[in-house]
């Protein structure tokens, strides 16, 4: 399987984060984490917040948070539109940390406004991610 | 006659205009570099969008529950349009040509008996679509693209398109922006957002992966198409708008960057012609003194 690679790329808005060949990537879908080998059946998927894990040689090369996103493989091909990506390792956790806060601080003073209050709820979702991220490592 | 005197208030005004054309013309040189950049690196995210939603769209219309952002509303009586202006001006014909597409397509719709509304970015182009379809005019925004454009910004635009669209005040939405071709050359580019619409296929510099998109009709979805489309939607809608918005960008600082570029140098041509002009007179005072002084020995 070596010599026939997953093409991953990771995709945000802003710029193309990432395009590597990999040996295979665990992709935090909605309804679980799924793992990509080439070959792999084609489907669409939404991504809720989690960790993307990019294995090289049967160990884990890189963690990448993703703030949500989808999902799209073909047996050649995954493709990640994420909505923010941040390698694990560059997360501050004091940043997020006053991010949550900020985030909570939003929602208390948002008052009746729905359209304050939901994007003050979708960015203290994203800070206890994160934080959850960085407290539960999994695969190693 | 003009005096001396004119000639070199005149001369040195013209240089110090041209000194600040030749600085703007930098700095939109810097800037375009950068937002060309910019909107260079953001194409990959909607080009795959679009592959994503293009395969979700065939295999819901096939299936028949396609929700209103990508089937409309079953109207057409209403039409939005999101005009791309800048906040700026002094960037040559590049408001100019935007609200001329927008004008025409206003007057297109009207004559087909539709309501238009015009949701304005940008200062520049209100001012000039204002006189004639002022009460159409919904609201104009400023400062999108200060100091560039961000992501947060085209999400509150798409939201306020998101929320007139499902409140039945509209029913078609299309943004008209200036495409970003080179520096020099911009294309004013209407483009369908509601309801959603495929382009047609003209990235030719996009990699060709024709190869793989004829096996679309395998594809898994996971929760299931619906619940995806009704997450992508608004997501491709934001994406949309940025990306218009990043390309806009792009192609103003270009825009200002050529017009200031041919402003420096008309000002250039303006000061040899004065300075030719400053001398000969100059010339023509010395030698009518020296006359006077030749003729006046000469009576002696």
């Amino acid at each position: 399987m070596a010599d026939n690679p997953v093409q991953f790329e990771l995709v945000s808005p802003e710029k193309l984060l990432l395009s590597d060949d990999v040996e295979m990537v665990v992709v935090p879908g909605v309804e679980g984490d799924f793992g990509v080998l080439p070959g792999h059946a084609p489907m669409i998927s939404t991504v809720r917040p989690g960790v993307i894990h990019v294995f090289e040689s049967g160990s884990v090369k890189s963690r990448i948070f993703v703030a949500g996103g989808f999902a799209e493989v073909t047996a050649e091909r995954c493709t990640v539109l994420a909505e923010e990506a941040v390698p694990l390792d560059e997360i501050d956790r004091a940043g997020v940390e006053k991010d949550l806060q900020d985030a909570n601080e939003d929602i208390r003073d948002a008052g009746g406004d729905a359209a304050q209050l939901g994007l003050a709820e979708a960015r203290a979702a994203t800070a206890r991610a994160k934080l959850a991220s960085l407290d539960n490592l999994v695969y190693q | 006659m003009a005096s001396l005197k004119d000639f070199r208030v005149r001369i040195a005004s013209v240089k110090s205009t041209q000194r600040i054309t030749s600085a703007m013309k930098m700095v939109a040189a810097a800037k375009l570099r950068r937002a060309q950049e910019e909107a260079i690196a953001a194409r990959p995210y909607s080009e795959r969008m679009e592959r994503m939603l293009g395969s979700l769209a065939q295999s819901a219309a096939a299936s028949g529950n396609a929700p209103p952002l990508l089937a409309g509303s079953g109207k057409d009586n209403i039409h939005l349009l999101v005009v791309m202006t800048t906040d700026r001006g002094l960037c040559g014909g590049f408001n100019g040509s935007v609200t001329r597409s927008a004008r025409q397509r206003i007057l297109a719709l009207r004559a087909d008996g539709k309501e238009v509304k015009i949701l304005m970015v940008g200062r520049k182009g209100r001012g000039i679509l204002r006189a004639e379809f002022g009460s159409m005019i919904i609201d104009t925004l400023e400062d999108t693209a200060r100091p560039a454009p961000r992501f947060e910004t085209a999400v509150e635009i798409a939201q306020r398109v998101r929320t007139m669209f499902e409140a039945g005040e509209i029913d078609v939405c299309t943004i008209i922006y200036n495409k970003f071709i080179s520096a020099l050359t911009q294309e004013v580019t209407p483009q369908q957002l509601i309801p959603f619409a495929l382009p047609e296929a003209d990235d030719a510099d996009a990699e060709d992966d024709s190869s793989d998109v004829a096996g679309n009709a395998a594809y898994e979805y996971e929760p299931d198409e619906k619940e995806i489309l009704t997450d992508l939607l608004p997501r491709n809608l934001s994406v949309q708008v940025f990306r218009a918005m990043l390309e806009s960008f792009a192609s103003e600082q270009g825009a200002r960057m050529t017009a200031m570029d041919s402003a420096t140098r008309n000002a250039g041509d303006m000061i040899n012609k004065l300075t030719i002009q400053y001398n000969r007179t100059r010339q023509a005072a010395i030698t009518t003194e020296l006359i006077e002084i030749i003729s006046g020995a000469e009576a002696l």
